[in-house]
Order: C-alpha cells, then structure tokens, then sequence
C-alpha cells in the first residue's frame, strides 16, 4: 500500500501531502517526478496543489502533457486510485480524467479560509470513512475553484452520484453564501465513473492535525488506507 | 508567416473578468455597452518551413490542443503572409 506523489515545477503542497501520508497515516510513499513515466508501484497517487509549470495559459494546461501524467491516465483506466487536490483537480480536468474545468472564482479573488463541504458521496474509495451527508471543514486556498460543465455533464454527475462534497454552511444547508468561487451546483469535489479518480478544491492535506487547527481533511486520507487495506 | 489567434470563453460560460470590466465601464460613464467578454490573444510566428495549408492545420492544431480547453473555450484564427 504505497503512495505516490507527483512534483511538478512549481506544486507546492506535495511536502504536506507526503507529510500527511507519512507521519499522520503513516504509510509508504514516495515522490514521483513529473518527468518520470515510472509510478514505481504505487497503489495511490495523488496530484498534489500548487502552480504546476506556473499555471502559465491556463491552470493545468502545461501539467496534462508530462510523461508523469501519461501514465496516470493509464494507471487511472486500470482502476488505479488518483486523488487530485485543487491544481491537481484542475490537472485532473485537464487531463480528461474529470469532466468539467475551473474557471476563475466569481469574486477574481484568491480565496484562502477553512470551509465546509458537505460528504454527498461516502460510497467511494476517498469517503468510506465518512458519512454520507457530514460535514466536514478543510481550508481552501484557490484562485480558480469555480467548477463548470455542461449541463448534460452536470445532470450525468448528479444522476450517478459523482458529485462527492459541496460546500456548505456549517449547520449542513447549502447556500450561495457557502459557495466561496461560483462554482456550479456548489460543486468542491466530484469523482469519474468508476470512483476511482477524485478531484477536490479543498486541502485535505492541510488540515490533518492537531496542530493545523483542524483534522478532518485526514479523513480523507484514512479512507484511502482502508480502501487500499481491503483491495485483494 | 504570422497566425494570429484569439482565444475565447464560450457563450455558456460565466466570464466573471469580463462581467467585472463590464461593471466598472459603467460605472466610469462609458456608453452603449451592452457586454464585455474577456479572451486571450497570441501571435504567432511561422518560420517558413510550412505552406500555407499546412501552416493553417498546424496553427488549427496548436490551438486547438495546446490554447484552449474545449471544454470551455474555443478560438478562431487568422494567417498573414
């Protein structure tokens, strides 16, 4: 049960998901350098934050095309567990892995602050350890985090359930006010078709311990290790 | 050869830049606005090793997969000699 964690030029949150993984859930992982099409057997990879190649033409846009990403999408169509956390989501939907894009928040500001989203999804390999319809509070920190699709996309997302978290207020009601980019339908994370690709604006990673200020993110993470634990 | 291609947020997609510069126009007093959508613009130049079918599929190519994310975006594109 070994993670993989990709470093583009210019991530910036791969030293705290790996941190996560090896001190909080205390599992294997590894650094996968975007320039690598070797996964070296990682069960589970995860895309990490940041400004991959500087987010130059567009968020993501330079990211989809390196020999690390040609092999995620392979490992991904295997069935391979590929968490992308908010440039990795927006490399995710790049990518093609994900459906949709991340436009530019609706207030054009970078938006940094906990938040809550609420689980609509914990039948997924990245939510088992939740319930569905908790809440959980996990920091944001994007400038493009407003999700789009087209509307037949949308209404296929909803239909099968692929929309994991939506923000929310902390007493569970989902309003505009919660939406902190615009994002369609409230949207914070959604996963593809066989449940085994996720992308999530907020950071888990960032809010795995006590002294982060909060420690719900980690679960994410421990639903990964128990996923991957009853894998045969 | 140069391939001058613009770049553009389709009519579906929220372009909240351009909703934003539409908003401040008004309130500076400029008239007859209707609405403002915000696009990219690139230039580019051809090195000559392409004629000009090849160089429009290669420029159509760029564009097409490298400019834009179909998803929310499509372009347009002209080439001067």
């Amino acid at each position: 049960m070994k993670f993989g964690v990709i470093i583009f030029p210019g991530s910036n949150c791969d030293h705290d998901a790996y941190w996560t993984i090896q001190h909080v859930a205390k599992q294997p992982v590894t650094f996968l350098w975007h320039e690598s099409h070797d996964l070296e057997n990682c069960d589970a990879i995860i895309v990490p934050g940041g400004f991959a190649y500087g987010d130059y033409l567009r968020t993501g846009a330079i990211a989809k095309f390196s020999p690390v990403m040609e092999s995620v999408r392979k490992f991904a169509s295997g069935g391979g567990l590929v968490l992308g956390i908010c440039n990795g989501f927006q490399i995710l939907c790049e990518s093609g892995l994900l459906p949709g894009a991340l436009i530019r928040n609706v207030g054009l500001k970078y938006v940094c602050k906990p938040v809550q989203v609420r689980v609509e999804n914990a039948d997924t390999a990245f939510t088992s350890s939740c319930g569905e319809g908790e809440v959980l509070t996990i920091p944001i920190g994007h400038m493009s985090g407003n999700y789009f699709c087209d509307e037949q996309t949308l209404a296929e997302l909803h239909q099968d359930k692929r929309i994991v978290f939506r923000y929310c207020t902390p007493e569970v009601v989902i309003t505009a006010e919660a939406n902190p980019n615009g994002s369609l339908d409230d949207i914070a994370g959604i996963c593809n078709p066989g449940r085994n690709v996720l992308g999530m604006m907020p950071h888990p990673e960032r809010s795995g311990e006590q002294e982060l200020g909060c420690t719900e993110g980690f679960r994410i993470f421990e639903s990964l290790v128990g996923a991957m634990a009853g894998q045969p | 050869m140069k391939a001058y291609v613009y770049v553009s947020l389709k009519k579906s997609v929220l372009d909240p830049q351009g909703k934003t510069i539409q908003g401040a126009l008004k309130k500076m007093g400029y008239k007859g606005l209707e609405e403002v959508r915000q696009g990219k613009y690139f230039e580019l130049t051809l090195d000559g090793g392409l004629n000009r079918t090849e160089a429009e599929a290669e420029v159509a190519r760029i564009a097409g997969e490298v400019l834009t994310n179909p998803v929310i975006e499509e372009f347009r594109f002209s080439l001067e000699d």
